[in-house]
């Protein structure tokens, strides 16, 4: 048996593969955060990633795909948006639908763009950083999107942690009967998570049919935003365990298909599994230290509010 | 008593659909279970061309439905009794795992024509239809040995069922004839379709040193991910992938499934459908073989359509003895040719093969 994964290529796939759940996980926290549940991730992926496709291709410019991207996930999501927060419908019910609709229009939008080769996106080579031994090809040398979405994650973390408009969001979330009576605008807060969840799943599905497959095939998510799903609820609503669940995921899945290349001699059942094994097992571990992980919950999560006076 | 009305109702439509059958005057109603996409560009894109032929071919005497993405396992029973139910005459469930449940609801709706692909489970009112892919693997495995130079051929598997082992025995017996050095590694995606972890399994094989790679999945993502890589050989799989011609794509397997449809559909209309088992090659056209690219050397180019020609002849099996299973044990004598219900069953590698089949 010869061990020939190399460790650097490795690294470097791996935040290539977990790039675009990291950022659908990462917005549905934000929605979550502000009481919302939004079982439409995947729809969102998938529009986004037509729309990020479509518009790259028209334009040449990947960078403005990535903007249509997030622009059409967010236009999406203000469908959710509407149907949950001014006509009170059921959220889980609503965001199923949204998936499915999601799926049907992207499909449509994508009827001619079925083999088309996208523009490719620049590897960013950053002077100096690029050039280090090991760790330039390993973490320096992606596209902008790969440190975007660190970047994206750290903002998260910081603004819930840090700001006075992180407290109002997480106060929409826990009780939005108090928040309300504070003279806080719950409806238009909760909007706002709700279109900052849509623009990360459309960058996320962008991602997919930009950068890592890159191509558009119809159905192409095949899941993922259900996965970003489950990571939001793993890592107890916390950004930095957002971070780690989605390199976990997607770090196990690229390592058990290398290992599988490789031919080590581990039973195959056992490697494909092990991405949702290691995952929910990691989270698990880490959020049962202490008993708080159920509080960790926003209290208001999935209710909807209206307001009566 | 709204309930009742409503169950009423539905008995009554239920009832109108089979005499309006009966009649003869209403269309056959043709239903078809994807487990993709329809525009996978692969496996349920074919299947799709071929339920449009059905359609253009018999015109308004018939009426298709098709339901997409429908996952194998106990959600295709939903789908396919839901489709029996809205009246369908014939059902094509189109993937290996809807096995199981087209027998469970054949046996409830024993007047429903059923057509399962790539089983190996009948009944009366179910048959079943599959393609001999393994002789375009042969063509494949042919051209991938003599075009490697890393002498490493990359193997993007499904699942372990006998018709993708078979593919991957028939493509490697082909390649290490041309090619002694050859080895094969194999990926076990554990699905039909994700292109995501198609191309990522694809990126893992390139990484490791395949500059050839050969697909068993349904989209075109190794394609891309082929191109990308810019060296490596590729073969479209189920439909031609020619956007990815001349290279990386040299050549492709394409299924052809609307001859088969049309028949069938020919048959319950007459009144002669029974339950059959179908296995055609390239012989009878159920398999092609899309053109093999300039990219490929002048003199493989011949070999490979010799052999694509010899078998279509019937003068070549592409499994002749002698063959040794992987544990050096004989299969089969020099000169003996598998019988098909070996190859139907295909459950072990042939000798030279590195690696476990998974369970």
């Amino acid at each position: 048996m010869d061990l020939s994964i190399n460790p650097i290529l490795l690294v470097a796939s791996l935040m290539v593969a977990s790039t675009p759940i990291l950022l659908a996980a990462i917005g549905e926290l934000v929605v979550e955060k502000a009481g919302v549940l939004n079982l439409g991730v995947e729809g969102m992926m998938i529009v986004g990633a037509i729309c990020g496709f479509a518009i790259a291709v028209e334009t040449g410019s990947p960078a403005v795909g990535f903007v249509a991207a997030a622009l059409g996930g967010a236009v999406l999501s203000m469908l959710f948006g509407f149907l949950t927060q001014y006509l009170l419908s059921n959220q889980v019910a609503t965001g199923l639908a949204l998936t499915l609709f999601g799926l049907g229009l992207s499909s449509l939008m994508g009827q001619s763009y079925v083999g088309v080769k996208p523009p490719s996106t620049p590897k960013l080579d950053i002077p100096i950083l690029s050039d280090l031994p090991v760790v330039g090809p390993m973490i320096f040398s992606h596209d902008l999107m790969v440190y975007i979405s660190l970047a994206i994650i750290v903002a998260v973390w910081a603004f819930l942690k840090y700001t006075r408009g992180g407290l109002i969001l997480r106060a929409v979330g826990e009780s939005h009967d108090a928040a309300h009576a504070l003279g806080y605008n719950v409806i238009f807060v909760r909007l706002g998570a709700i279109a900052f969840g849509g623009a990360c799943a459309g960058l996320g599905g962008a991602y997919l049919s930009l950068v890592r497959v890159p191509q558009w095939t119809e159905g192409m998510t095949a899941g993922a935003g259900w996965i970003a799903l489950a990571i939001v609820v793993f890592a107890s609503w916390r950004a930095g365990r957002v971070l780690l669940g989605a390199y976990l995921f997607g770090g196990i899945t690229v390592l058990q298909l290398n290992l599988q290349a490789a031919g080590v001699a581990i039973p195959v059942e056992l490697l494909s599994m092990s991405p949702y094994l290691i995952t929910i097992l990691v989270l698990v571990i880490i959020s049962s230290d202490r008993n708080r992980a159920a509080l960790n919950a926003p209290a208001s999560l999935g209710r909807a509010f209206h307001a009566s006076h | 008593m709204k309930k009742r009305t409503f169950l009423l109702a539905g008995a009554a439509v239920a009832a109108l659909a089979t005499s309006a059958f009966a009649d003869g005057h209403a269309p056959l109603k043709v239903g078809f279970i994807y487990v993709g996409p329809v525009g996978d560009g692969g496996w349920t894109y074919e299947h799709n061309q071929g339920r449009l032929a059905v359609e253009e071919h018999f015109g308004d005497k018939v009426e298709t439905v098709f339901q997409e993405n429908v996952p194998e396992g106990a959600d295709a029973e939903r789908a396919m009794t839901q489709m029996a139910l809205q009246g369908a005459d014939l059902i094509f469930t189109t993937s290996f795992g809807y096995m199981d449940p087209t027998i469970a609801v054949a046996a409830k709706f024993p007047d429903v024509k059923f057509e399962h692909a790539t089983g190996y489970k009948r009944a009366d009112n179910v048959s079943t239809y599959s393609a001999r892919f393994y002789e375009g693997r042969a063509i494949q495995g042919h051209i991938a040995g003599s075009m490697t130079k890393t002498n490493k051929i990359g193997y993007i598997a499904s699942f372990p069922i006998p018709e993708v082992i078979r593919g991957i025995n028939s493509a490697y017996l082909h390649a290490s004839k041309v090619n002694p050095d050859v080895e094969f590694s194999v990926v076990w995606a554990y699905t039909w379709f994700d292109p995501a972890k198609e191309a990522d399994a694809a990126k893992a094989l390139i990484e490791n040193g395949a500059d050839v790679i050969l697909q068993h999945t349904d989209s075109t993502a190794p394609q891309a991910a082929a191109a990308d890589a810019g060296d490596v050989v590729t073969f479209g799989q189920a439909s031609d992938m020619g956007e990815y011609a001349p290279f990386p794509r040299v050549s492709s397997i394409i299924d052809d499934w609307a001859p088969y449809y049309i028949q069938r559909v020919q048959a319950v209309m007459d009144g002669s459908w029974a339950s059959v088992d179908t296995w055609d090659g390239i012989g009878p056209g159920m398999v092609g073989i899309g053109e093999i690219s300039d990219a490929v050397p002048a003199n493989v180019k011949v070999e490979a359509e010799a052999l694509r020609d010899a078998i279509a002849a019937g003068e070549y099996h592409p499994f002749t003895g002698p063959i040794n299973k992987q544990d050096g044990s004989v299969w089969l004598a020099d000169g003996e040719v598998a019988d098909d219900g070996t190859l139907a069953g295909m459950n072990f590698y042939v000798e030279g093969m590195a690696g476990e089949i998974p369970n």
